[in-house]
């Protein structure tokens, strides 16, 4: 009986191993491509290890293809994703404590535009606004990239007001006692306790803003404003089949998302299933 | 002195600590971000769609010619048909792999968080470019993915040279991006009571039948948040498309997000592309409403 309970779970083990393998090939694949040779990389004789390993493809790669390098781009999207992700946690915390605490008059209405908003897919709306920044005078900028996180982001707002509303509600009252006010409420209250639900915006928003495609590709023209995702597409139609380099500059593109998984994952899991289930 | 300071203290603090004032001063970022990035792009775009509208020139009222016209436009026509292909394939197979790992990841075991994180990684990174690019040439007519199938004997196959096939590896990576969603079945299985299955257990039903009569109805509720969710995204997919395929084979995943960009960004064409996005607007949220109205005979909600 408790042979064959080992048995069972040994099998369990190594179908879920083996299945996740699976899941993480390409990952796996585009790395060890990017030390490969080309004439590794593709074609029925392709080795699943490269038999010699190059690291040639990534100070190549890093050069770019044309004046600037991945330094300029890298350095791009490091100022849109942290100022992104700044103003997303600043502006969605402030407006998921006046849904999930504050009574005021049309809250409801606001509530439900939100919704609406968070359902309404950004494709529909990407020629008006496109418009409206070039109007403004804001197209080439990062502006159109970095100013609307400061707005709120209806996800992130959600899943605040989820997490605010299972705060005890003791918590404000003994602290109204205490002589806060609503604003030292949100401050030295509901702010410090929504510490994970913090942590989990800025990892993902972090990650979402950092491999933001279409956006770079609407407003930022000029290479030098470049963000990474943009510049790998440009360098990939560049290159034409020197994949190496290619892949190089696609792994480490992918790095800082990695690591941010690598130390958050827990907050990352819990912020996903946040607002979908009750629990 | 300290009566006057409390009092004026107090009604200053009156207007300023009413519920109405703070809370349009914690909402008002959101307030503004609805007015100018959603209400008035919606407007402008609803007005530009009768228009007569080329970038750089003014927008002249055009009446329902856009409208007209797109009735006889095969290009669109034909990327409405290939994102409803596009949806009806790949968002159930994604579900259906979502629920069906995340019902392989609720043994308790101790490797369990690592698991799921590792289940995770493809929904982390998915999205990217860098992935794209990857999944172009996995996918490619040099790639692994081919050659696997060459060797099964079908010598010249190649999934982007053929309007039939090309559609597979875009839906597959999308599919293959069933982290949020499995995690989202995961935390919805783990609620389901587990009485449930053991009385089922004596009165002798089998894996299968548990399934049926107990699994899917307790997890309807959130089979119904994680279909809308999908359609959605799966509706307006734009990044891989645009990036693995650009659209091709002869249109074969020209895609309507896609179709939209084109339109409007390298036609030039922006009333005409307008139109086109509020077609597609009306058909996501006729078939999303369709779903929620038919939902109260499929889902079960306990209380």
């Amino acid at each position: 009986m408790r042979s064959r309970r080992i048995i069972r779970n040994t099998i369990y083990h190594l179908f879920v191993i083996a299945f996740g393998l699976l899941m993480i090939y390409p990952v796996i694949w585009m790395i060890l491509s990017s030390f490969k040779l080309k004439s590794e990389i593709l074609g029925s004789e392709a080795p699943l290890f490269p038999t010699k390993w190059i690291w040639q493809n990534y100070p190549d790669g890093w050069r770019g293809s044309g004046s600037l390098s991945f330094a300029t781009f890298f350095k791009n999207s490091a100022i849109v994703s942290v100022l992104g992700t700044l103003g997303t946690v600043i502006s969605s915390a402030m407006v998921s404590y006046a849904f999930a605490r504050i009574n005021f008059k049309g809250r409801k209405f606001w509530f439900t535009a939100m919704i609406m908003t968070m359902l309404l897919p950004g494709q529909v709306l990407m020629i008006p606004q496109y418009i409206i920044w070039t109007r403004l005078g804001f197209v080439g900028t990062f502006v159109p990239l970095i100013l609307p996180k400061f707005l709120g982001w209806p996800f992130f707002i959600y899943m605040m007001m989820q997490f605010i509303r299972g705060l005890p509600k003791e918590l404000d009252e003994a602290a109204m006692i205490d002589g806060c006010n609503k604003y030292t409420i949100f401050s030295r209250i509901v702010l410090p306790l929504l510490g994970p639900s913090i942590i989990t915006t800025v990892v993902i928003s972090f990650y979402w803003i950092w491999d933001d495609y279409m956006g770079p590709l609407l407003y930022l023209s000029k290479p030098a404003l470049y963000t990474v995702s943009l510049a790998i597409k440009g360098f990939a139609d560049a290159q034409g089949t020197n994949f190496g380099p290619m892949f190089a500059m696609s792994s480490l593109s992918l790095i800082p998302v990695f690591l941010l998984f690598l130390f958050f994952n827990r907050y990352l899991m819990d912020g996903v299933t946040a607002g979908s289930v009750k629990g | 002195m300290q009566a006057t300071k409390r009092r004026f203290g107090k009604s200053a603090g009156g207007f300023l600590n009413s519920d109405n004032t703070v809370g349009y001063l914690f909402a008002i970022p959101f307030i503004i971000s609805f007015l100018l990035m959603t209400i008035i792009p919606m407007a402008l775009s609803f007005y530009y769609s009768f228009c007569n509208y080329w970038i750089g020139s003014v927008p002249t009222w055009f009446g329902i010619e856009n409208f007209y016209e797109l009735m006889h436009d095969a290009t669109f026509g034909n990327s409405l048909l290939v994102t409803l292909q596009y949806v009806v394939i790949g968002v159930p197979l994604k579900l259906v792999f979502a629920l069906l790992i995340a019902m392989l990841l609720t043994k308790p075991t101790r490797a369990q968080g690592f698991y799921r994180a590792v289940y995770y990684i493809p929904s982390l990174i998915g999205g990217s470019v860098a992935v794209a690019l990857v999944w172009k040439q996995l996918f490619g007519s040099r790639g692994p993915v081919v050659n696997l199938i060459r060797t099964f004997g079908a010598e010249s196959f190649n999934f982007f040279g053929s309007t039939t096939w090309a559609f597979l590896p875009l839906v597959l990576c999308n599919a293959w991006q069933f982290g949020s969603s499995m995690l989202i079945f995961a935390s919805g299985l783990k609620q389901i009571p587990k009485d449930y299955y053991e009385a089922s257990e004596i009165d002798g039903a089998n894996v299968v039948r548990r399934f049926f009569s107990i699994t899917l109805p307790c997890l309807s509720p959130i089979i119904l948040f994680n279909l809308i969710m999908q359609l959605i995204s799966g509706f307006m997919t734009f990044t891989q498309a645009q990036i693995i395929t650009d659209g091709g084979p002869n249109y074969a995943t020209n895609y309507i997000a896609l179709n939209i960009f084109k339109e409007g960004f390298a036609y030039q064409h922006m009333g005409y592309a307008c139109a086109q996005s509020w077609i597609m607007l009306i058909i996501m949220a006729a078939i999303t409403g369709l779903i929620f109205k038919t939902s109260s005979h499929w889902t079960y909600y306990e209380n």
